[in-house]
C-alpha cells in the first residue's frame, strides 16, 4: 500500500515530528514523502533512514499557506496513488489535513495517538487527554494526523531519492507580512522538556527561578492559566485544557495546585515533577516524583544539582 | 459587515469523564454543558467587537438538536443578533463542517469564525474544512485581527513563533487565546435573548466520514515518590537513572 506523508521543510533541519509522522507511515505500507521550499536535497533524503522511500519537493514556492498545501499534497496523492496520508498534527498538520479531507474525501483522524488496532479503528486522546477513544474510518481514503510525541522515530532503512515535483500548488490569497520568533525560545508544543510556574511563585519578578533551570536543562517554559491571565507571562505559554496541550517527556511544574483543566493539557508527560508548599496539592496525585518544599528554595537547589549533573556528565 | 460564529456545545471543564454501553458512548447523565470556552470567549466576543466597530451583524449557528438551544441562547445573553441550529445531532466534524457550510453559502458572509478547537473532541477540524467547501482562506489559531474596509490583518500562531498576515474578506478564522477578552452577560442581556430569532433549519444529511467505536480512561497512576526538599541530586538523580528523561 502507497502512504503519502507531508512534512513541513522549510528550515535547514527537519522537526523531530516529520520523522515520527514517516515512522508511523512506514507501520503501515510504502512511503512518499511530500514537500515544499528549499531544504536540501541531502537533508530530505535523510528521511530514508525513516522509512521513506521517495521523497517529492516542489521547489516553486516557500512557505505554510494552507490552500496551497492542500493543492500540493492532493497532487501528489493522485501521482502516487495513496490512499493513506499521513500529517504531523502540528500547527501546520492542523490547518491542512482538514482543507484536505474534504478536497479528497477522505476522513480524517486528528490527533491519532498510535497505529490502527487488529478492528482497524485508530486511537485518539478525547476530552483534552482525559479519555482516549477508537475511531473507525467510513470512507476508502484517509487521513491521519499523528499527534506529536506520540511514537519514537526509528532508524531503519537508507537514504530516500528526492525527486522534484510541481504540486499544482497555485496562487496564495494570504499576504505574510512579518514573522517572529522570540529569540531563544524553544516552541513549548514540540518540547521534550518544560519548566513550568503557577501562582505560587508570586510574580513575574520571580520567573528567574523558572527561566533559568529551563536553561540550564534546554527546557521550554510554560505556566498555568491564572499567571498567563494575570499578564505575568505571555498567552502562548498557558498549558491546560483552554491553553496548549503538551506531551513532553518532562514537566516540572513549581507552584502549580494541579487543578483539572490544568491537568487536562499535561497529564500526556512522560514524567510529571511537581514542586509545592502544600502536601495536600491535587497535583501530587497526577505526580511521578513530588517536592513537598518552596519553590523559592528549591528550585536554586535543583539548579544547582542541575548544573552539578551536567558537569559530571 | 456579516459575520457568522460557529458555536458548539461542550461539557463544562470540572466535568469527570465516563463511558456508558460497554464504553460505546459518553455518559451525559449529571454533564452540565456550557458554551465551547474558544467559541465563546474569543471567536463569539471577537465577532461582537467587530460589529461594534463596523457596524453588521453576528449570527451564531450550531449543529445539534434542541437540547443545544440552553446553549445558543447563552450566546445571544452574550450579544450576538440571531442563531440558526441546524437541526441534526452533530457526530462527526466533517458532518459538522458540511452542514454549517451548505447554510453559510447563501449568506454571503464576511467572516466566518470560530474557536481553534473544541475542549471535548480538541479535533480543530472544522474551520479547515469549513474554508475548504466555502473556497475561502482558512485564518487557524489567530490571536490579533483587524479589519480595514475589505482586508484583514491578522496575527496567528506559527510553530516557534508568530505570523502578521493580510487577507481579502471574505475569510474562516480560527480564534485562540488573546483575540478577545472573555464578556459575562448582563440581565439585559439574558432577557433580550429569550426574544432574539433562534432559527431552525433542515439538515443535509451530510455523510458522516468518521466515526467513535469505543473508548477508555488512562490507566490509574501509580503513587507519587516524594524527594527531600534539601536532596535534589536525589531528584536529578532519580530523572537521569530511573525516569531517563535527562
Amino acid at each position: 500500500m502507497s502512504v503519502l506523508v507531508y512534512i513541513n521543510s522549510n528550515g535547514e533541519k527537519i522537526a523531530k515530528s516529520a520523522f515520527e509522522a514517516v515512522t508511523y507511515a512506514k507501520k503501515l505500507g510504502e512511503v512518499t514523502v511530500v514537500t515544499n521550499g528549499k531544504t536540501d536535497d541531502s537533508t530530505l533524503a535523510q528521511l530514508g533512514k525513516y522509512g521513506a522511500s521517495k521523497v517529492l519537493v516542489d521547489r516553486s514556492f516557500e512557505g505554510i499557506d494552507e490552500q496551497q498545501l492542500t493543492r500540493m499534497v492532493a497532487t501528489a496523492a493522485e501521482k502516487e496513488g495513496a490512499n493513506t496520508i499521513v500529517f504531523s498534527n502540528d500547527l501546520i498538520g492542523k490547518a491542512v489535513a482538514p482543507r484536505l479531507s474534504v478536497k479528497m474525501n477522505a476522513g480524517l483522524v486528528a490527533g491519532a495517538t498510535g497505529v490502527p488496532q487488529e478492528d482497524g479503528t485508530i486511537p485518539v486522546n478525547v476530552f483534552s487527554g482525559k479519555a482516549h477513544g477508537f475511531v473507525k474510518v467510513n470512507t476508502d481514503k484517509k487521513i491521519i494526523a499523528l499527534l506529536p510525541n506520540s511514537i519514537q522515530p526509528e532508524e531503519t532503512g537508507a537514504d530516500a531519492t528526492v525527486e522534484e515535483f510541481s504540486g499544482n500548488a497555485g496562487d496564495t490569497r494570504v499576504t505574510v507580512k512579518d514573522t517572529k520568533f522570540p529569540e531563544g525560545d524553544i516552541p513549548l508544543p514540540e518540547a521534550e522538556l518544560v519548566v513550568s510556574g503557577g501562582r505560587g511563585l508570586k510574580g513575574p519578578e520571580n520567573w528567574n527561578l523558572i527561566l533559568d533551570l529551563a536553561k540550564e536543562l534546554g527546557a521550554a517554559t510554560a505556566c498555568s492559566r491564572p499567571v498567563a491571565d494575570s499578564g505575568w507571562r505571555p498567552h502562548h505559554e498557558h498549558v491546560g485544557q483552554t491553553g496548549v496541550a503538551i506531551s513532553p517527556n518532562l514537566y516540572i511544574a513549581a507552584g502549580i495546585s494541579g487543578a483539572i483543566q490544568h491537568l487536562a493539557g499535561v497529564n500526556r508527560s512522560k514524567v510529571i515533577v511537581v514542586i509545592n508548599t502544600d502536601d495536600e496539592a491535587p497535583f501530587f496525585k497526577a505526580a511521578d516524583y513530588g517536592v513537598v518544599g518552596d519553590a523559592f528554595e528549591v528550585l536554586p537547589r535543583l539548579l544547582d544539582a542541575v548544573k552539578k549533573f551536567k558537569a559530571s556528565n | 459587515m456579516k459575520i457568522l460564529v460557529c458555536i458548539s456545545k461542550a461539557p463544562d471543564t470540572t466535568t469527570k469523564i465516563s463511558f456508558t454501553d460497554g464504553d460505546t458512548k459518553f455518559d451525559e447523565g449529571g454533564v452540565k454543558y456550557i458554551v465551547n470556552p474558544y467559541d465563546e470567549w474569543y471567536a463569539l466576543v471577537k465577532g461582537i467587537e467587530l460589529k461594534e466597530a463596523h457596524g453588521g451583524s453576528v449570527t451564531t449557528i450550531t449543529v445539534g438538536t434542541a437540547e443545544d438551544d440552553a446553549t445558543i441562547r447563552k450566546a445571544l445573553a452574550i450579544g450576538a443578533d440571531d442563531a440558526v441550529r441546524v437541526d441534526v445531532k452533530a457526530e462527526d466534524a466533517g458532518q459538522v463542517a458540511a452542514e454549517i457550510a451548505n447554510f453559510a453559502k447563501e449568506g454571503a458572509y464576511d467572516l466566518v469564525l470560530l474557536g481553534k478547537e473544541t475542549i471535548d473532541y480538541n479535533g480543530s477540524q472544522v474551520g479547515g474544512m469549513l474554508a475548504e467547501h466555502l473556497d475561502m482562506p482558512f485564518i487557524s489559531l489567530a490571536e490579533r485581527m483587524e479589519v480595514n474596509g475589505s482586508k484583514a490583518t491578522l496575527d496567528k500562531e506559527i510553530v516557534g513563533g508568530v505570523q502578521t498576515v493580510e487577507a481579502d474578506l471574505p475569510l474562516v478564522v480560527s480564534c485562540a487565546k488573546g483575540m478577545a477578552e472573555q464578556r459575562i452577560p448582563n440581565m439585559r442581556g439574558i432577557m433580550a435573548a429569550r426574544t432574539k430569532p433562534l432559527k431552525v433549519v433542515e439538515a443535509s444529511n451530510a455523510a458522516k466520514q468518521t466515526s467513535f467505536v469505543k473508548y477508555g480512561l488512562p490507566a490509574p497512576k501509580s503513587a507519587v515518590k516524594l524527594i527531600d526538599p534539601n536532596n535534589m541530586d536525589e531528584l536529578v538523580e532519580l530523572l537521569h537513572n530511573e525516569a531517563k528523561v535527562i
